[in-house]
């Protein structure tokens, strides 16, 4: 690891000056995503500046009735929050489903949605890869890509957001706000992420500079009996291998309400916009839930050793949605 | 080295205070073992993937091989050394030597300060992944074997101590519940 | 270190004022109260004074040689003392190497420029602290030309040739072919598993240092006096001139048996350093640049009558290897004992690769092995339409089916009735996919094995002490197994004395030669070595010596006395899986082993290293693979996210136990118990998942992409 300088800043303004004009420094919150990249060298910051005194901390409800996440909550705070479980329970079961109890202790949930691939070859230095050195190529097509992206990808990336907690982010439309020395923004999280293409380096279109000061679920978004699932190669403690975040409402056997969010399959978490069209008005049956599920997925293009995702996103978005209806 | 790199900070660890001048590089972990000389904090993997380097801060269990030393400056770290009270061991730590919680030890020392976390937390009425139901009205369950293997997943143990581990906990979280 | 254990019941209730025999009673482990409280001191815990820093540097090519090493900005780096590379590295002796498998390749470190595979160390950067020595290795400028490499494993591979035959030869027990024509139903299978690492949670660490021309080293490792010997040799030092310590280890399953990287590093460093160095090993080099179990093809061919009896047994298997050293995997030794038939046949070849060097991995050969073996008899039973464990009664063998030779103790019928009726197996519908629960469907399976047993020559020193306490010598090191509390319940025993005093001093190549924690038979080579001190010492004894006086005794000429016999332990393990087809997420539910082990002489310990064991195998069927990238020519999952094994949430409650037993041939009536447990629960949990799927896994592991359903 590179040596570099650290303060801790106390107001976001502070906080924003200090990183002006500085290419290569970095707001550390959690750490538990930048320290381990710091460790492989694949960020070398030169300057850290410690976000968590911020007054940014803890969830509360806006006067709309908007439930709003300060940026450095922990994943373990916005996790166990009451109104997260009654109304985002989906949320919930995300963030409880990702890494461990100590991890998500530290980890904050802007930190969550701005988190790095876990793709092998992104964190070894001597490995090709666009998203860390651009135009070096991509190490992972003609490499292990057991669990790499089947939607959204390019030649130039292959590789899949690791947070379990975007997943339903996307799914309640969440809002993205942040500071800037110019003043106050905010990005539906449907903006947030960047298409791949031929950039993988560049993965949310946050302005340079910026700090997440809190994400925002709308109330109008809430599910109460959403649900998240998650598959991955052992019982816990592991990246997904393909998630699935849902909210269905049913009357009288059709689907009045649908919204589906994919994780483990795509650069960033995938809403499944194509399946919940497919469902919208139709009757809630398994075979319908498959077939919008067939029809999300056509546009999917696996590569020879993750075709297995195909299926498994299917049957998983199917059984989340039966086991809603149930 | 520049001052730059360096920084001038206060841990307070089981309860005493320890200035140091860290190289901002140093993690919690080694500025325990190397610095302060708390060597039951464990290196297994240095990138939080084993949960061996678990201890308390502020209350809260996080693994400090990926907490800055410089980034804990003025938080209370209890390290397993801190666990024990008065040289008697708690009641978890007495579990685990009894139940045989441990074969080579090298996890242990997380595995108890995580068994401390995940008692807090459950008394806190947080949930696990495993919890049937999120809802925050449901009455307060007892920790049972499924909550605890889940709550306990950040700890990896090669030797395969597992089964041994959820019983202590178990037995310690009964013996909470009747000290409450 | 608190010395007095807890004395429990069988309950687990402490028993006060107990004066039984200590062998036999369940005891807690003697550096409990230590290992709890964070004082139990591993070989990186160590302080010493004016200590250096080393950080290795690993090859990024897998095959070819280093061009050029620029240390310039390393040197520059802050803190850096030095560089160690191939130019200036101190030469070692060539043929160092390990009694069973020659010269070894692997120790032979920073010696020239080639490149074999990747990971392989090209230099060890040395600072004032661990930071600055990483920091420094980062700046580490190293050139390479790159050749093609051959990580491409099969078993028809053009360089295969037979194995060693240091563990036996091939067996060549009647016609298999003929066998196999005459028999009325034949399974001809082919089962592959991948490379696997033990991931001891401690990673490989030594500090080394000079104190006049001696050599001292702290180092985590399975065998003090063993790698004390091999350090002499590569160093071209006499035994007498090095000495290796270490207190309590971090785990091991089979990595530390050999010298590591990290201790003739280390010691190279404080050659040219002139400083303490100690060397830790990142999680990732312990992958990339220690060793792993290598990767097997494992042809199978069964033959029997329609009533079960088996006429044919055929077992050929592959593995890899590297360029650099031997090894065994002996796969194919179950096949050797475990069933009567009239033919036996095995084959082991290897194939040379560009791999890391493999090396024992928990219970080398049969876990692989018992795989292939125990699939494919469940596969026999399938096509006889029989209960797959009275096909395994039916053909339970007189004397050794190939040797000839009689057992000592076998009970592995003893396994098979108790396992059965404790998992509650009678009844059990054989058909595949009969057993659902909701979405899941639901199946169970079993499998045993035979796991070779033996002792090791060992010394052992105990002195009489003027105080009344006896003290007990001997470079015994516990690795987690529970070995110190075993020495010191069978020195009380031998001694015929009470716990309280005894002092026992292990962990030190000082002491004499001794047999490492390995092979299983740590415990029960140095058990036998205090025995015999013990015996020694008591007779001179009786004669009133005035004290302290001292016996060492060494059992080298009663163990090679001992008569020509079959000596196995033997298991049987039962288990049950939900599989959900949806997802092909595989859990085990329930998990039971018996265990024919010798004499107990823990039975807390004794279950927990079964239990640790069971769940490692759990781990094999489930999880455990080394991914290769075929372009790099390097591991990709070198980490603990990539590389997975079963975390507590995969982990059932497990029903481990022993049945009665008892080998003639031991002292104390011991076999071993470290490895058995890893073995057979991979065949048993795929024979579970094809019964409660209809679909047969023969390769590993039973990942979730080889599992979903459509």
């Amino acid at each position: 690891m590179k040596e570099f300088a650290y303060s801790r800043a106390t107001a976001v303004h502070d906080a924003l000056t200090s990183v002006v004009g500085q290419e290569n420094a970095r707001f550390l919150a959690g750490g538990t995503n930048l320290v381990d990249l710091m460790k492989r060298g694949v960020e070398t910051p030169d300057r850290l500046v410690d976000v968590r005194a911020l007054p940014l901390d803890g969830v509360h409800e806006a006067r709309n009735g908007d439930l709003v996440i300060g940026a450095t909550t922990t994943n373990s705070d916005a996790a166990a929050h009451p109104e997260i479980r009654r109304r985002y329970p989906a949320l919930s079961q995300a963030v409880l489903a990702g890494a461990s109890g100590q991890l998500r202790n530290m980890a904050t949930v802007a930190g969550n949605l701005l988190q790095r691939t876990r793709c092998a070859y992104f964190a070894d230095l001597s490995s090709a890869c666009n998203k860390r050195v651009p135009g070096s190529g991509c190490a992972a097509v003609a490499g292990v890509h057991h669990n790499h992206a089947i939607l959204g990808a390019s030649p130039a990336c292959v590789a899949t957001s690791p947070s379990d907690m975007a997943v339903p982010m996307m799914l309640f439309d969440a809002v993205v706000h942040y500071e800037t020395l110019d003043g106050k923004g905010e990005i539906p999280i449907s903006r947030f992420y960047r298409p791949v293409g031929d950039t993988p380096h560049l993965e949310t279109t946050l302005p340079d500079g910026a700090l997440i000061t809190s994400v925002t679920l709308p109330s109008a978004a809430a599910g109460e009996r959403s649900r998240y699932r998650k598959v991955r190669e052992r019982a816990s403690y592991a990246f997904a291998t393909v998630s699935v975040a849902a909210d269905l409402v049913v009357r009288s056997g059709q689907v009045r309400e649908v919204r589906i969010a994919l994780g483990g399959v795509a650069s960033h978490p995938w809403r499944a916009r194509i399946a919940e069209e497919e469902l919208r008005g139709g009757p809630a049956t398994p075979e319908r839930f498959r077939a919008a599920a067939e029809a999300e997925l056509s546009a999917a293009k696996p590569l020879p050793h993750n075709g297995y995702k195909l299926r498994l996103a299917r049957n998983l978005i199917q059984s989340v949605l039966t086991e809603i209806v149930h | 080295m520049t001052n730059d790199a360096r920084s001038e900070i206060s841990l307070h660890i089981n309860g005493t205070t320890h200035r140091l001048t860290v190289d901002n590089r140093r993690t919690l972990l080694d500025a325990l073992r190397e610095d302060t000389r708390h060597i039951g904090s464990k290196k297994g993997c240095d990138f939080g993937q084993c949960g061996a380097c678990t201890v308390l801060v502020n209350g809260r269990r996080v693994v400090s091989c990926l907490t800055l030393a410089v980034a804990a400056e003025g938080a209370e770290v209890i390290t397993v050394e801190g666990l024990a009270v008065n040289d008697e061991l708690r009641p978890v730590q007495e579990a685990f030597v009894r139940l045989d919680g441990l074969q080579c030890g090298f996890c242990t020392s997380g595995q108890l300060c995580s068994a401390v976390g995940v008692l807090a937390e459950h008394a806190a009425g947080w949930p696990s992944a495993v919890t049937p139901d999120l809802s925050p009205d449901q009455p307060h369950r007892p920790l049972d074997a499924d909550e605890v293997r889940e709550r306990m997943s950040g700890n990896l143990c090669r030797c395969g101590a597992y089964p041994s581990i959820v019983r202590a906990v178990l037995e310690a979280a009964e013996c909470e519940e009747v000290n409450r | 270190m608190n010395t007095h254990p807890q004395v429990l019941d069988g309950t687990g209730a402490e028993i006060s004022g107990l004066s039984a025999p200590a062998i036999g009673t369940p005891r807690t482990r003697v550096e409990g109260r230590d290992k709890v409280s964070g004082k139990a001191r591993y070989a990186g815990d160590i302080p010493i004074e004016r200590l250096a820093h080393g950080a290795v540097v690993t090859a990024t090519i897998a095959s070819g040689r280093i061009t050029a090493i620029d240390p310039s900005a390393t040197l520059a780096s802050p803190g850096v003392i030095g560089v160690i590379d191939h130019r200036n590295a101190p030469r070692v002796d060539p043929e160092a190497g390990s009694p069973f498998f020659g010269p070894d390749g692997q120790l032979q470190l920073l010696q020239d420029d080639q490149i074999a595979h990747g990971g392989w160390p090209v230099a060890l950067v040395v600072a004032e602290t661990h930071e600055q020595a990483r920091a420094g290795a980062e700046r580490l400028r190293v050139s390479y030309v790159e050749q093609p490499h051959d990580i491409a494993f099969s078993p028809g591979h053009p360089a295969a040739r037979p194995a060693l035959s240091a563990f036996g030869p091939d067996a060549n027990k009647g016609d298999l072919d003929a066998e196999l024509a005459a028999s009325a139903v034949v399974v001809d299978e082919s089962y592959t598993t991948p490379a696997q690492h033990a991931c001891a949670m401690e990673p490989h660490v030594a500090t080394a240092w000079l104190e006049g021309a001696v050599l001292r080293g702290i180092d985590s490792n399975q065998a003090p006096y063993g790698i004390a010997a091999q350090l002499a040799t590569l160093f071209g030092k006499p035994l007498s001139d090095v000495r290796v310590q270490v207190e309590q280890v971090g785990g091991g399953f089979g990595s530390k048996t050999g010298l590591g990287p990290q201790l003739i590093l280390a010691t190279m460093a404080t050659m040219l350093f002139h400083r303490p160095v100690r060397v830790a090993l990142t999680r990732e080099e312990v992958f990339l640049a220690t060793s792993a179990r290598p990767r097997t093809d494992q042809r199978v061919r069964l033959g029997a009558d329609r009533d079960g009896r088996l006429r044919a047994i055929g077992h050929e298997a592959a593995f890899e290897i590297s360029g650099k050293s031997e090894f065994i995997e002996n796969c194919v030794e179950i096949a050797k004992t475990l069933y009567a038939a009239d033919a036996i046949r095995t084959r082991l070849n290897v194939v040379p690769l560009n791999i890391l060097p493999v090396a024992s991995v928990r219970a080398p050969g049969t876990a692989p092995g018992s795989f292939a073996l125990e699939s494919a008899m469940d596969e026999l039973a399938e096509r006889l339409d029989m209960d797959p464990l009275d096909l395994r009664r039916r053909n339970e063998p007189e004397v050794g089916p190939v040797s000839g030779l009689p057992f000592t103790s076998r009970n592995f019928q003893l396994c098979l009735s108790e396992g059965a009726r404790q998992f509650g197996w009678a009844g059990r519908d054989h058909r595949p996919r009969r057993r659902r629960e909701g979405h899941l469907l639901i199946g169970t399976g079993m499998a045993g094995t035979s796991f070779f047993t033996t002792a090791f020559p060992s010394s052992a020193t105990i002195t009489a002490e003027q105080d009344g306490t006896f003290t007990v010598a001997i470079a015994a090191i516990d690795i987690g197994t529970g070995a110190r509390t075993a020495l010191h319940a069978i020195a009380a025993d031998a001694l015929r004395v009470g716990w309280d005093r005894i002092r026992l001093r292990i962990g030190d190549s000082a002491i004499g030669p001794a047999w490492q924690a390995g092979g299983s038979l740590g415990t029960t080579s140095w058990g036998w070595a205090i025995v015999a001190a013990a015996r020694d010492l008591l007779e001179q004894l009786e004669s009133g010596p005035a004290l302290p006086v001292s016996v060492t005794s060494d059992t080298t000429e009663e163990i090679m006395s001992r008569p020509h016999r079959e000596r196995h332990s033997y298991s049987a393990v039962f288990a049950e899986v939900a599989v959900d087809p949806a997802t092909g997420e595989v859990r085990v539910r329930r998990l039971v082993g018996r265990f024919a082990v010798g004499r107990v002489v823990n039975p807390l310990m004794v279950r927990s290293q079964l239990t640790g064991g069971m769940i490692m195998g759990l781990s094999i069927a489930l999880q455990e693979e080394v991914v290769r990238d075929e372009v790099s020519g390097r591991q990709v999952n070198a980490d603990f996210a990539g590389y997975h094994f079963a975390a507590n949430a995969d982990v059932p409650f497990i029903d481990a136990d022993f049945v009665e037993d008892h080998e003639p041939d031991d002292p104390l009536g011991m076999k071993g118990p470290g490895e058995i447990g890893t073995v057979a629960v991979a065949a048993a949990i795929a024979n579970a998942v094809w019964h409660a799927t209809g679909k047969r896994h023969r390769e590993l592991p039973i990942r979730l992409d080889r599992v979903i359903e459509d």
